[in-house]
């Protein structure tokens, strides 16, 4: 509740100091629009979804490039390095979670048409690519121990096996979300609140999977293209 | 209250500037060629930093002091900063701040730029938990192979010397670090286990001896005498108690040492820190 | 007057059951309690480790019986073993910089009062906030087990013991100080006592505290970003908020590099990694086969990439909460608030390219240590600057010594105090001889840990009638600031004489070394400083609880001060505004306005003259987002 203090006109004028406009109550240029508009906000409270995932995104983002930076500097730092022939059916992960991100992207946009219920049928594709991602990924760590290469044998398959799995464990969390708004699969009518957080949702869901289809796009080119 | 505040800021002001006017704790006296320009610039940052600190100290004591709420009925002054104070105080701690920090770097430079001078004595050192091994290249000042495979503590071969290679005939490995007067130094630090460092106080500089790292720095010491030798990295439970002493020989003297075997050289590492002393710390 | 520009959409009403209401809450003002409590239990033990220690060294080889009696096997006899010391002097950095100086500061009271301040109901993610809390306890707690899992023979023999990588059950900690260098942290129980399971458990412990704050952070930045109140722009928040934003961002930006740091750490010890181990070690005559080519250094550049800016993690709440009281009791605008907001921000983007002078001593490349060295010494120039507009805001000010008041100006005294040896520090040929002495000791200590804590002191005593609806005791706060500032100073300032004549860190007994011999009455001197200090704290623990009960009663701006949570209830409800948010007008620092009726302007106060403001950053529904 605001208060009561102070009734008298206010003088905007500071004496010593910067010129009016610097001082911390500038910004005053005097509007009066949308004081009939009721908080919270619409596109606010369903924007939070979307700032909170591409913060969240900065430092999954830090994580990697932490991660990166060791690989790069633990491969320039001795002589141990021996670089792992890559598995091919890494090319079977690679398309299958590219192939994901369109699928996504393609449900997403249904959803904002409510009368189909494409959106959930595109949704059930992405799960069933993201897991035959993860199986495929897991296929590949399989060929691997076959020829006895584990996580401690060179620091090369050390990186492998751990950006994978540090992938794979971020992709899971991607495929719960997905779940999740298979769950839901259809965006709710009527509130226009509800249909706001259910949209920002969706696109915060999409942008982490998309973000984890280019994170791992990275992570194959370093760790079979960048010697 | 004001006036209180005002005077315990500067009573402890002037205690902790005091504190480092006396120089009852100071640096011991420095036996290194570079440790005067150091000495120099330290002396230099301490007054630009005991000025900065009384003046940051009196200024605010003294505000609190004028600035106290006497139950007078005007206001506080209604300002919201000035932007030309705010350029003036930016600019110039900057141009101080940053000049001390470049010329902070010659000293820096003349230890880890350059090579170590040619005809530099050369010592190996290798720490391992608790114990320093000072590796000497003997008369025909090669270093032996060393292999870690060949470390055997008990019989005494603490650096993994390989007695096979002709160049180790005549290496010494000893605990103590003997170094001759007025001639360059390079020492090459090496770690059997984790990271140690290289401390003595007298010559200004510290160096981590980094395990798979071989790092080389030089110095050169000028006043002949016995400085004890600390380790200032975390090693593990004994860390306080991995000392060893540096001598710091004339030349005949240090020649005629690094002459001798193993068994001849550890007597007279021996006679000699009986004939040394430690430097006078009561000052 | 704002009752017609806003309606309540919904009102949340607060959980009944105790367990949601208190224990499992959602409310950012109970989480913002948590950790507050979990801080001071925490600082707690800190505390009681560092008199430990200092006894240890100015009193060596002392029979102390009942330490005997509690730590049987790290004081056999009453005596401190170097193991127990070293293990003390690792859980004292590691519990205080992750569980008081970022717990507190951040969680605590920017829990508390980043939302209200802003005009929230609430953080935008209250369940997040929730985990984020209850994570950090779990944190806490392994890293509490530490002790005991290395600490007790039963348990370290036992199968829990041995599941956990087994231990010495020798010593009673980890050992590796707070900043766990490798390989002495990676090798395990090789590189003898300490290096077990506890070790295991403390990179554990470490690693799910990063989690927690990174989801702290996450809805921090968030919460900020998108739940201003109409007409709070970014501008017009109180520089608390700048101060919790900054923080959020680094702490969203090193913790991830941290975390990476103890994920590689912890396989190099588990799975036999060989990523900061190199071939070739060699402990006790046997060679240790299974590491090749790792890197020890690497281990420093990701823990330091993190380190420096946790430094700024730690005090810049600290200087938001100074900034703020302040200008309260000074009853004066804040001097130079942009300048204020652009150091804050100057000294947290500094902070993540200054790690190296950390490493100056360690090996790596030289020149890049000129580098680290002329930034390092930038950053002072946005500290300086914070300093120079405290002194101007309290210029011609009409100062009230209120007991946070005291402690604020305290705070700025202890941030010169402490930051100014920086200049020394940062100088690549200066921190030579000084490096890993009582003088970074000193330094370290004065900045981060007591000015952060000074800092702290002033927020609790400013808000605690916000928070409780009562004052806390002013005899006991005033008694409790003379004491504690004037040992702080008694305890630290004569720690940096010691680093220049030599004294090391981290060293069990300074037995050893003639030359710290004419140390020792300093020692014993900076000893008594300590435990005299330590003791008037619980001065302090006892106010605060008596004045959650008994305290004098506090009304809604007791202090009469300006920003949006003193428009509020004390203590504030559920949904801090009772469903009406505030409307902001003005700046958050309008003390002493010519012509107004009082002294104070509220930041709610609507201005006759000109209109409302649209703010410019809103609620978020302006496109900005």
């Amino acid at each position: 509740m605001a208060t009561t203090v102070g009734t008298r006109p206010l003088t905007k004028t500071g004496i010593g100091g910067g010129p009016k406009s610097r001082g911390p109550n500038g910004n005053s240029s005097p509007k009066r629009n949308g004081h009939d508009r009721a908080f919270p906000d619409l596109n606010s409270a369903a924007n939070r979804y979307r700032i909170g995932m591409w913060v969240g995104l900065a430092s999954i983002l830090m994580l990697f490039t932490a991660l990166s930076s060791a690989y790069i500097v633990r491969a320039a730092s001795a002589n141990d390095w021996q670089p792992l022939t890559m598995p091919r059916i890494l090319l079977l992960s690679t398309t299958l979670i590219l192939i994901s991100s369109g699928t996504l992207e393609a449900a997403r946009r249904k959803l904002k048409d409510a009368s189909s219920n494409a959106h959930g049928r595109w949704l059930l594709v992405t799960v069933a690519l993201g897991i035959g991602f993860l199986t495929s990924q897991l296929l590949a760590w399989r060929h691997l121990v076959r020829q006895g290469i584990y996580v401690a044998s060179n620091p090369h398959s050390s990186f492998f096996y751990l950006l994978t799995a540090a992938h794979g464990v971020h992709l899971l969390g991607g495929l719960a979300a997905l779940a999740y708004l298979l769950l839901r699969t259809r965006a709710p009518q009527g509130d226009p609140l509800a249909v706001a957080k259910s949209q920002a949702g969706a696109d915060a869901v999409t942008l982490y999977w998309h973000f984890m289809d280019f994170l791992w796009l990275y992570l194959f080119v370093l760790l079979f293209f960048v010697r | 209250m004001g006036r209180a505040l005002a005077v315990i800021i500067w009573i402890l002001t002037l205690g902790s500037v005091s504190l480092f006017f006396v120089k009852k704790w100071w640096f011991p006296e420095a036996i290194s060629s570079h440790a005067a320009a150091l000495d120099r610039q330290f002396l230099l940052t301490i007054i630009v930093v005991g000025i900065a600190f009384t003046a940051a100290q009196i200024g605010l004591g003294y505000v609190v002091w004028k600035y106290r709420d006497r139950g007078q009925s005007d206001r506080a002054v209604y300002t919201h900063g000035s932007n030309r104070l705010e350029v003036v105080w930016t600019v110039v701690t900057a141009v101080i701040f940053i000049g001390l920090a470049v010329m902070g770097q010659s000293v820096w430079a003349s230890l880890h730029f350059n090579k170590a001078p040619a005809g530099s004595f050369q010592v190996e050192v290798v720490a391992q938990q608790f114990q320093w091994n000072f590796h000497y290249p003997g008369k025909d000042g090669v270093f032996g192979r060393t292999d870690p495979n060949l470390i055997d503590d008990s019989a005494l071969n603490y650096i993994g010397l390989d007695q096979t290679d002709p160049n180790a005939k005549d290496d010494v490995v000893h605990s103590v670090i003997a170094v001759p007067e007025g001639r360059p130094v390079e020492l090459i630090l090496r770690s059997r286990d984790v990271i140690h460092d290289f401390w003595v106080p007298q010559l200004r500089f510290k160096q981590d001896l980094v395990p798979g790292m071989m790092i080389r720095v030089h110095f050169t010491a000028n006043r002949p005498g016995k400085y004890e030798l600390a380790c200032a990295e975390l090693c593990g439970q004994f860390h306080f108690r991995m000392k060893s002493f540096m001598l710091v020989l004339p030349a005949d003297e240090h020649q005629a040492l690094m002459a001798l075997p193993q068994d001849q050289f550890q007597t007279r590492v021996t006679e000699l820190l009986a004939k040394y002393q430690l430097p006078n710390y009561q000052q | 007057m704002s009752g017609e520009t806003h309606e309540a959409v919904h009102r949340h009403e607060a959980p009944t059951s105790f367990i949601r209401k208190y224990i499992f809450s959602l409310d950012h003002k109970v989480i913002g309690i948590q950790y507050i409590v979990l801080a001071l239990v925490a600082v707690l033990v800190g505390m009681t480790m560092s008199l430990l220690m200092r006894m240890n060294l100015s009193w060596p080889l002392t029979h102390w019986p009942i330490l005997g009696t509690l730590f049987p096997t790290g004081a056999p006899g009453g005596i401190m073993n170097p193991d127990f010391y070293l293990s003390l002097v690792t859980m004292h950095g590691t519990i205080m910089v992750f569980f008081v100086l970022t717990t507190a500061p951040q969680g605590g009271f920017g829990n508390y009062f980043l939302p209200i301040q802003i005009g929230a109901e609430d953080m935008a993610f209250p369940f997040l906030n929730m985990m984020s809390f209850w994570v950090t306890l779990v944190g806490f707690i392994v890293l509490l087990a530490a002790i005991f899992v290395e600490g007790n023979t039963t348990i370290a023999n036992s199968a829990l013991g041995v599941a956990l990588g087994g231990a010495s059950g020798a010593t009673v900690g980890p050992i590796g100080g707070w900043t766990g260098y490798a390989p002495l942290s990676a090798v395990g129980m090789a590189a003898g006592p300490g290096e077990g399971a506890g070790m295991n458990l403390w990179i554990v412990s470490i690693a799910i505290f990063c989690v927690g704050s990174l989801l702290g952070a996450l809805n921090f930045i968030t919460t900020l970003l998108n739940m201003r109140t109409r007409g709070m722009s970014l501008m017009r928040m109180p520089l608390t908020c700048w101060a919790w934003f900054t923080t959020a961002v680094l702490a969203l930006l090193s913790f991830p590099v941290l975390l990476a740091g103890g994920i590689l750490l912890l396989l190099d010890r588990t799975v036999g990694t060989s990523f900061f181990i190199p071939g070739g070690l060699v402990f006790g005559s046997s060679v240790l086969t299974t590491h090749t080519g790792g890197s020890p250094i690497l281990w420093q550049h990701l823990f330091w990439f993190f380190g420096h800016p946790e430094v700024y993690i730690a005090i810049l709440p600290g200087m938001g909460a100074t900034s703020h009281i302040l200008s309260t009791f000074a009853r004066k605008p804040v001097f130079g608030y942009r300048a204020m907001v652009f150091a804050i921000f100057a000294i947290g983007l500094l902070g993540f390219f200054v790690w190296g002078h950390h490493m100056f001593i360690s090996g790596m490349s030289p020149y890049s240590a000129m580098t680290f060295s002329i930034l390092t010494l930038s950053i002072g120039v946005p500290s300086a600057v914070k300093t120079f507009n405290w002194l101007g805001t309290l210029w011609g000010a009409k100062i009230r010594f209120t007991t946070p008041m005291l402690f604020a100006i305290g705070f700025v005294s202890l941030f010169v105090a402490g930051g100014i040896t920086g200049l020394v520090l940062g100088q690549t040929s200066l921190d030579l001889p000084v490096h890993d002495t009582y003088f970074v000791l000193a330094h370290f200590h004065l900045v981060m840990g007591v000015a952060s804590i000074f800092g702290m002191f002033a927020a609790i005593y400013f808000w605690f009638p916000k928070m409780f609806g009562r004052f806390m005791n002013d005899r006991l706060g005033k008694l409790h600031f003379w004491i504690t500032f004037v040992g702080v100073y008694c305890i630290f300032v004569p720690m940096h004489t010691m680093g220049m004549v030599g004294m090391p860190r981290r060293y069990a007994q300074f037995t050893e070394y003639r030359w710290l011999d004419t140390l020792h009455p300093l020692v014993v001197f900076v000893s008594i400083a300590a435990i005299v200090t330590v003791l008037t704290q619980l001065l302090f623990y006892f106010n605060l609880v008596w004045s959650v009960f008994r305290g004098k009663k506090a009304g809604t701006n007791p202090w009469e001060a300006t920003t949006l949570e003193w428009t509020t209830a004390s203590p504030p409800p559920h949904d801090n505004f009772a469903g009406v948010l505030p409307v902001v007008y003005r700046g958050p620092y309008e003390f002493a306005v010519p012509g107004a009726a009082n002294d104070f302007v509220m930041q709610t106060e609507p201005d006759a003259e000109s209109p409302v403001t649209e703010g410019v950053g809103g609620n978020g529904h302006n496109g900005r987002h």
